[in-house]
């Protein structure tokens, strides 16, 4: 794997890899130094040109973890503010020799933009309202310490699935893991023809209780431009996952951030069916995990028995 | 394949109980000891061993195990398949102020157990470190010598030395096969 652009690059191998890799960050995440020496000499460079708490503190932390130097650049602040496009703001960051650049840009595409740029392996963080496939991979991280398998589990994603780039990767991740899923919310913020995804389409909460884990969605008003929904009140009162509709077996997660009483209720957030307190801890394991099998397991070398010495080892320092 | 055996069930067994007396002997304060296991089969070798120290010294000594993976030196130069499987360590006791006798199946260039040091001095700051190993083949790149040996083997760089467990392979055996062979095991 050279680049994490869409979850639809990993099979269900390579996710499982993913997640057993980022178990034994867990373990490192236990210790009192919680700290390895795998990718030291190597850098990293974070590129958000959206706004983002959880995404780019949990992938820079990693980096750190994980011994790599780090460059964390916002839009605000940096060249791009001045007017530098993409391309030459990657052409600036890779003479600096990046092992990894993790991205988060406002439209579809920009991760590949990069990938075809710059030599670096690239992490797309989130492009517009395409993928996000690192949240995905810490949702089935989150879900398999709960559930153990996915495996004929049924998945309701609710919310504004249209705006939703985590709805994207998740319902294809989900699937991958061999869970059903639904998509429910109104008409106008499913896209139409989700269906050829695989996945079914509701567009009222009145099923809700055949599901095994609810999946609630912000509904993302920074990119409506018109008016999606009638009101806020009006969804709320429709799809909102509150006390009343969510059942006391079914798990309740969100990407985070929330809007309380819009697209879950308060009492739900903060309640033990709520996952979003792991799932952001398991953000930053799965976040080092992708590091660490992006730039740690390199290119193919001739065969030879994995505690064989190298003839020529890779110098420490050398990126991949 | 050609694949010679150099330690049968029987001789394998009796080395791991020569190297547990060897260990209560140069250790005659056992509380203080702490036996370590490096994924896969030195943690294998090293339950086992804990067993037979455990009777010999009748002291609890704790016993964990520890991945290198994060901690190698040839980061980046393996491909996916040729990596180890994912293990997590487990060491759930202080280390500090004890002996620990890392325990691992074949040493060979010593890389394995400059990692594994590394790795262990992330757990705290044990007072001495020691080092077993079932079979030590030569080719050392690092200063670095086995406090205990079960067998020397004197190989060809391109040899492979293949330690089986009932553990993880149903079978105890220690063998030497020839390199176009290695690439079958494994």
């Amino acid at each position: 794997m050279k680049h994490l652009l869409a979850i639809k690059d990993l099979d269900r191998e390579g996710i499982e890899a993913i997640l057993d890799r980022a178990e034994s960050f867990a373990e490192v995440g236990r210790r009192d130094i919680k700290k390895v020496p795998t990718l030291r000499g190597r850098t990293v460079v974070s590129l958000f040109y959206e706004s983002s708490t959880r995404t780019s503190a949990s992938f820079e932390l990693a980096a750190k973890r994980l011994s790599a130097d780090l460059i964390s650049l916002k839009a605000a602040g940096s060249s791009v503010d001045k007017g530098e496009s993409l391309k030459d703001t990657c052409a600036t960051l890779s003479a600096y020799d990046p092992a990894a650049i993790v991205i988060r840009h406002p439209y579809a595409g920009a991760a590949q933009l990069v990938a075809d740029w710059s030599e670096a392996a690239v992490v797309n963080a989130g492009d517009g309202k395409h993928e996000h496939p690192s949240q995905a991979l810490l949702d089935l991280f989150t879900l398999r310490r709960r559930l153990d398998s996915l495996e004929g589990k049924r998945i309701w994603i609710v919310g504004d699935v249209l705006h939703s780039r985590v709805a994207r990767s998740n319902l294809v991740a989900f699937q991958a893991m061999g869970a059903e899923v639904t998509v429910c919310g109104p008409p106008a913020l499913i896209p139409r023809g989700i269906e050829q995804l695989g996945c079914e389409v509701s567009y009222s909460l009145e099923r809700l209780g055949e599901a095994d884990v609810v999946y609630a969605l912000r509904l993302q008003r920074e990119r409506m431009a018109e008016s999606f929904v009638p009101s806020i009140r009006e969804y709320a009162a429709h799809f909102q996952i509150d006390s009343r509709r969510l059942g006391p077996r079914q798990l309740l997660m969100h990407p985070g951030p929330v809007n309380r009483g819009v697209e879950l209720s308060g009492e739900v957030i903060d309640s033990p069916q709520s996952l979003m307190t792991e799932q952001v801890a398991s953000g930053l394991v799965v976040r080092m995990a992708i590091l660490y099998e992006l730039l740690a397991a390199g290119p193919q070398r001739p065969v030879s028995a994995a505690d064989e010495p190298e003839q020529s080892p890779t110098p420490i320092g050398q990126p991949a | 394949m050609s694949e010679k055996v150099v330690l049968e069930r029987d001789d394998l067994r009796r080395t791991l109980r020569r190297i547990a007396h060897e260990i209560a002997e140069a250790n005659p304060e056992p509380e203080r000891l702490a036996i370590v296991g490096i994924h896969t089969r030195g943690a294998v070798i090293a339950r086992r061993l804990h067993a037979l120290v455990g009777e010999l010294t009748e002291a609890e000594t704790p016993i964990g195990d520890l991945d290198i993976s994060f901690y190698r030196d040839d980061v980046g130069a393996q491909s996916p398949a040729t990596q180890p499987v994912v293990h997590s360590s487990h060491i759930d006791f202080d280390l500090t102020g004890r002996t620990v006798v890392l325990v691992d199946d074949v040493l060979f260039t010593g890389r394995t157990v400059r990692a594994a040091v590394d790795a262990l001095f992330d757990y705290g700051r044990p007072q001495r470190v020691q080092l077993a190993v079932l079979c030590d083949r030569g080719h050392r790149e690092l200063p670095i010598r086995p406090d205990y040996v079960g067998k020397n083997l004197p190989t060809a760089r391109a040899e492979r030395v293949n330690v089986r467990l009932e553990e993880t392979d149903e079978v105890d055996e220690v063998t030497i096969s020839e390199p176009r062979a290695a690439e079958a095991v494994l």
